[in-house]
């Protein structure tokens, strides 16, 4: 009884203790010279809780940036504020700003269905539509009045399917339900699915949490070459996977974004003890 | 903070624990699977039981007794006009024909006593019934043909032998002379038991004989008809409103609850809001199916928007996300993706809302349908009754033929139920989708 008193009481100091760690500013250039994105002093809450603690960063153009961190963090809350897909949940409050290309975000004259067709998003868990796999990748472009007729619909899903590696698996089977497909290839076909509507940005939530290694391979190998046209911004739980595929990473702990760096510097030489902990193992 | 120091428990002093309770739990097991099994054996019996039940007085009563006889299809007799028209015919001698064909089939009898006792052989539709099967062959016209006519309900109920010969002719309803000329058409083979077409083509009638469910069943298919066409969109556009677009506050928890108490009012309470509403207030005609199906479509409405809400409520997050992640607006998110996954629940919530407004009767009461209407309707607006008032004013009569046909149309209603159901399966079957 005493016993789990006493490590309660020493859970709370470490709590207590990490929260003094947090440093009052991110540590590390938050800004880049050539930003896609920019977030300005981003507050989130959920009803009264606070979820995202005046975050600002920049996303740059053409670039990976990683964001990793514990769970609960607000990692992933703060990269669906990127899209607004947050929209979606009744008690969530967004302040501060976002801009893409120097259009505020949260502006109400922007519309949130031309937003998310320039910030597309790949989600944890492969969700293709029980469709065709055609029509999952057609469904974007189609709403979107992307083609002109069938042929240029065609283009696209062709295009998209092969920039996401998955066209030789399905060219001869376009018409059978996407659902169908293996987690890997389910993952691949909503990475097409995200690129065929030409976003500018993609955001990628945890995007092989539920793969196999083999699959997360072909995956991240998918980042390498899509980094050329789009800029990517990915959460993900594997510190190998943030040190592998992206430029930049940011460590998130507690709401907080706590240091940004380039991903090698940050892997090599963590300024603060929090980051230095965390890629350590030490807890998370 | 007590001192108390747990010592734990020993492997061997562990095992000895779970083995004591292990007799209990298996011996609770046992019996809870033997309450399961009674349950279902039970429910089972009463099962078999109501069928056995309908379908022994049923079965016999999609069937009746027909006498066949020749008939001299007399022009002059009975085409006055002789242009065979229907106004013709009725107004033709049709009646006198016809029974002087019995007379002639059952020796000529003499005199008034005997002649009366062999008018009750015949159904009283049997004018009609010459009339329409001269309506369908003119050209035998004026030739000497066989004619089969109804026989008279409580002949049939002799020939079925719930009127027995061994009871005094004064306690009975048929006389000892109608009995001799029933046996001599039966020794001549006149008399048949076949499947009975007035059950299926005759409308309400006071003549156990001639009583038919068309009219009720049109009834039903045109009040179901209304009922669908209203509660349908209704009860999808409700539930999509208040499970996707709806801001969750106080009004919106206010209606949820009203919603699911209005599927706990009784249906009679439905029938005497229509009757107040449609009849009184609007004007509308009573006995009309159109009034019926709205009331009905009142009374599913409650069991349609929640089936369609649990069914919405099923779709996965995830395929929301998906779709508003390309950039669908949130009506295209619902219309391209949760309507099409949430149909087929909403389709089996509202077949069975639907089998449960095929059943209902006391709304219907009490916007008058229960009327005696000979007509079948033609539309929404004509008066009309449905089938379970039908069966309802059947069991009132006192015939004992009526017993039978009300068994028979609660067959006839069980089959419709059925296939209403079975379709929902089909149709679930057919829009399931994976995911």
């Amino acid at each position: 009884m005493e016993a789990t008193m006493t490590e309660t009481a020493t859970a709370g100091k470490n709590q207590k203790m990490e929260d003094r760690l947090i440093p009052e500013k991110t540590i590390g250039e938050v800004h880049v010279d050539d930003a896609r994105m920019t977030a300005q002093g981003v507050n989130v809450y959920y009803g009264d809780k606070c979820a995202i603690d005046n975050v600002t960063l920049d996303i740059g153009v053409g670039q990976v940036i990683s964001f990793i961190g514990p769970s609960g963090c607000g990692k992933s809350t703060f990269l669906r504020c990127l899209n607004r897909m947050n929209d979606t949940i009744d008690i969530c409050r967004v302040e501060g700003e976002i801009k893409i290309d120097e259009d505020d975000i949260y502006d109400p004259r922007i519309d949130v269905v031309s937003l998310r067709a320039r910030v597309g998003m790949v989600f944890q868990k492969p969700n293709p539509f029980p469709k065709s796999i055609y029509d999952n990748i057609a469904y974007g472009p189609r709403i979107h009045g992307l083609a002109r007729n069938k042929v240029e619909l065609d283009e696209i899903v062709e295009l998209s399917l092969t920039r996401a590696g998955l066209w030789q698996e399905v060219k001869d089977r376009l018409d059978q339900p996407g659902t169908g497909l293996s987690g890997g290839q389910q993952q691949r076909l909503c990475i097409a699915r995200a690129i065929a509507v030409s976003p500018e940005v993609i955001l990628m939530d945890e995007p092989c949490s539920a793969l196999d290694p083999i699959a997360t391979a072909k995956v991240e190998e998918l980042m390498h070459e899509l980094r050329e046209q789009y800029t990517i911004v990915i959460v993900t739980h594997s510190m190998q996977q943030a040190a592998r595929v992206s430029d930049r990473t940011a460590y998130f702990h507690l709401g907080t974004l706590v240091e940004v760096g380039e991903t090698k510097q940050i892997f090599t030489n963590p300024v603060h003890e929090l980051t230095q902990d965390y890629i350590t193992g030490r807890f998370g | 903070m007590t001192d108390v120091t747990v010592r734990g428990l020993t492997p061997e002093e562990a095992r000895s624990r779970v083995e004591e309770t292990i007799a209990a739990r298996n011996s609770r097991e046992v019996r809870f699977q033997w309450i399961g099994k009674s349950a279902i054996g039970l429910a089972l019996g009463f099962l078999v039981l109501l069928f056995a039940a309908i379908f022994t007085n049923g079965v016999p009563g999609l069937f009746q007794h027909y006498v066949t006889i020749d008939v001299n299809l007399d022009r002059q007799r009975l085409d006055p006009k002789g242009d065979l028209s229907e106004e013709s015919l009725y107004s033709g001698e049709a009646e006198r024909v016809a029974l002087e064909s019995l007379y002639a089939a059952i020796g000529n009898p003499e005199g008034r006593t005997e002649r009366r006792a062999a008018r009750g052989i015949l159904s009283t539709g049997s004018s009609q019934r010459l009339i329409a099967f001269i309506l369908d062959n003119p050209g035998l016209v004026g030739q000497t043909v066989p004619v089969k006519f109804a026989l008279d309900d409580d002949i049939d109920s002799f020939m079925r032998g719930f009127i027995s010969r061994e009871t005094p002719e004064a306690d009975r309803r048929i006389s000892d002379t109608t009995i001799a000329f029933v046996d001599r058409l039966s020794a001549n083979g006149a008399i048949s038991y076949e499947l009975s077409d007035y059950l299926f083509f005759g409308s309400a009638s006071r003549d156990a004989e001639m009583a038919g469910i068309k009219g009720a069943l049109i009834g039903s298919i045109l009040t179901l008809f209304v009922c669908i066409l209203i509660a349908f969109p209704l009860g999808v556009a409700t539930a999509v409103y208040l499970e996707e677009i709806a801001p969750k506050n106080r009004w919106t928890e206010i209606i949820e609850i009203n919603i699911n108490n209005l599927a706990a009012v009784p249906s009679v309470v439905f029938g005497i809001m229509g009757l107040a509403i449609f009849i009184i207030i609007f004007g509308m005609p009573r006995s009309i199916p159109l009034v019926g199906g709205i009331v009905l479509a009142l009374m599913t409405l409650p069991t349609i928007i929640i089936s369609s809400r649990a069914a919405i409520r099923a779709v996965p997050p995830s395929i929301r996300d998906a779709a508003l992640g390309v950039g669908a607006s949130k009506m295209q998110t619902i219309f391209h993706h949760v309507l099409p996954l949430a149909m087929p629940g909403m389709l089996t919530g509202t077949i069975i809302g639907m089998a449960q407004a095929l059943g209902e009767t006391a709304p219907l009461l009490m916007i008058g349908m229960v009327a005696f209407i000979v007509d079948v309707p033609g539309s929404v607006t004509d008066p009309g009754t449905v089938l379970p008032v039908q069966i309802f004013m059947w069991a009132d009569f006192a015939e004992r033929m009526f017993v039978q046909k009300t068994s028979a149309a609660i067959i006839v209603l069980l089959a419709f139920l059925i296939t209403m159901n079975a379709a929902a399966i089909v149709l679930r079957k057919k829009l399931e989708r994976r995911w």
